[in-house]
């Protein structure tokens, strides 16, 4: 059976249980580093999970391993049913079309205008979106959906911060997504401007019945988006549990996060 | 010691630069070919180079028939002046001079744009999209300097001859045709073959190192400034090398 075909299964057992995305014993290291040492995650149909630990603890090393960025030392990661350390290339790239990940710095093409930043990853996956007027539509519709559609042919240099983590999510969309990567989604951004994301954040999942893995550093942001909560400490999942459980917790190490 | 390191720290990066020259080959035949983008990038690095080459050849031809004349005058052999220019340019002055001027715009531009794009996760994104970014950005590159080098070389060459003549004909009163005539009796293919097969490795060579530089960027912004420099600096030295690899094969086979 082909990946698309595997894939297309997957999908259509999905149901309010299902496992998206699935981690198991993961590690990996630099040199004599050793970042992450034995994580574990499952991610559901539908919820927003969120990672949080403090700078160096393992969490863009983690979801820069899901998406292939990265080579894990040992460990699994299946992503829709597909293990994705024995894909081959190709596979891999189609898997990815079910993945979105917004980037930390947002990571707009600077010399491409946002309506090609949009179209660049429909012209990759042409297969799937031959139509050139199609190609629009769905444009229109992912900046819409981010309420900036009058940015269309701006540079990615004349957009402000929060403007740009807004392009850089409609760009995720675009090729509608099962699941979302958020690496950092409100850092850098002012507090009304993270605000506004976390909105946009919690429309999407609504508007596209997306799975999110979200991770921060911002509280507030946890509070809002998550459904559950992985503290992560040297590598390893420290704690679990919904925000209200973890931020009556008396332990040190999480009261640090959530006082 | 810190020497020991320094040139062990050389070879690694000439292995490192191997190995991506090597991936280079694997991906430039394999597909999907990005035709577009290839055009994209020939009009970038060919068509966005023009000027500058038509500047540095004008002023190689004027230059050098300013600082020979004299010399020659002292010999009464000014009549040779037109065969002289025309083989230095042809065979060495035009393509080392013109490449070196183009590795100084394509090279540091192709370290500095690819070098950004690495801290700033813009390769990351593309590879994320699905994307070969290697494909898309790196191959490319190098196959669009390639092939527009040798077209910028023969160019600069032209002009530089038109500006030796100018000189010839201020100071010497030499006519458009003869000045000419006299350059095409001299030259011959076994000139211009050889250095115009150099210019496709010079133009390899430069976007080559420029994109493994700008590639393998690493260390935030001063990476980035770091990646441009070195790059024009490794390609520059790489490009004398080739040149006398390049002087030596042509001996062999042309007797020069």
């Amino acid at each position: 059976m082909s990946i698309e075909q595997n894939i297309s299964k997957a999908i259509e057992n999905i149901d309010t249980k299902s496992v998206m995305l699935e981690i198991k014993d993961l590690r990996k290291s630099f040199g004599d580093n050793h970042v992450l040492n034995g994580f574990n995650l499952k991610l559901y149909e539908g919820e927003n999970l969120v990672i949080m630990g403090k700078s160096g603890s393992g969490k863009s090393v983690m979801i820069k391993c899901l998406v292939g960025l990265l080579q894990a030392d040992s460990g699994s990661i299946k992503i829709m049913d597909q293990e994705i350390n024995t894909l081959n290339q190709k596979d891999l790239n189609i898997l990815r079309t079910e993945i979105g990940f917004l980037f930390q710095g947002s990571a707009l093409y600077d010399s491409m205008t946002v309506r090609e930043n949009l179209e660049f990853p429909l012209r990759r996956h042409k297969t799937r979106f031959k139509d050139a007027s199609n190609m629009n539509e769905l444009v229109t519709e992912a900046l819409e959906s981010v309420g900036l559609l009058h940015t269309i042919d701006l540079m990615p240099a004349e957009l402000s911060g929060g403007m740009k983590r807004r392009i850089a999510l409609a760009r995720t969309l675009i090729l509608k997504p099962k699941i979302i990567l958020y690496d950092e989604p409100t850092s850098g951004l002012d507090p009304i401007t993270s605000k506004e994301i976390i909105a946009l954040m919690r429309s999407i999942q609504k508007q596209y019945k997306t799975s999110s893995l979200i991770i921060t550093h911002d509280v507030d942001c946890a509070r809002v988006v998550s459904e559950r909560i992985i503290l992560l400490v040297d590598g390893v999942n420290y704690v679990e549990g919904t925000y209200s459980e973890l931020s009556t917790s008396t332990d040190a190490q999480v009261k640090a996060f959530f006082k | 010691m810190s020497g020991s390191n320094g040139f062990k720290s050389f070879f690694i990066e000439i292995g490192e630069l191997a190995l991506f020259a090597n991936r280079f080959f694997k991906e430039v035949f394999s597909r999907p070919f990005e035709g577009k983008e290839l055009l994209r990038q020939c009009y970038s690095i060919g068509n966005r180079s023009i000027l500058l080459v038509a500047v540095t050849g004008f002023i190689i031809g004027l230059v050098i028939t300013l600082q020979t004349r004299p010399t020659l005058e002292g010999f009464g052999a000014e009549s040779w002046m037109p065969s002289m220019v025309s083989l230095s340019i042809i065979r060495e002055i035009g393509p080392v001079i013109i490449a070196l001027t183009f590795a100084g715009r394509i090279a540091s531009g192709i370290g500095a744009e690819l070098g950004s794009m690495r801290v700033t996760e813009q390769i990351d994104a593309m590879e994320v999209s699905g994307t070969n970014p290697f494909k898309f950005l790196v191959v490319t590159r190098i196959v669009a300097a390639t092939l527009m080098l040798p077209l910028l070389v023969l160019l600069g060459d032209a002009i530089a001859l038109f500006g030796s003549y100018i000189i010839e004909n201020v100071k010497g009163e030499v006519s458009f045709v003869l000045y000419f005539n006299k350059v095409f009796k001299v030259l011959e293919f076994s000139d211009l073959i050889p250095a115009t097969i150099k210019t496709f490795f010079f133009g390899f060579a430069i976007a080559l190192v420029g994109c493994f530089k700008g590639y393998n960027c690493e260390k935030g912004t001063v990476g980035v400034g770091a990646a441009a420099n070195s790059a024009v600096v490794f390609s520059s030295m790489l490009l004398f090398v080739i040149d006398f690899v390049a002087v030596f094969v042509t001996d062999i086979f042309f007797e020069l």
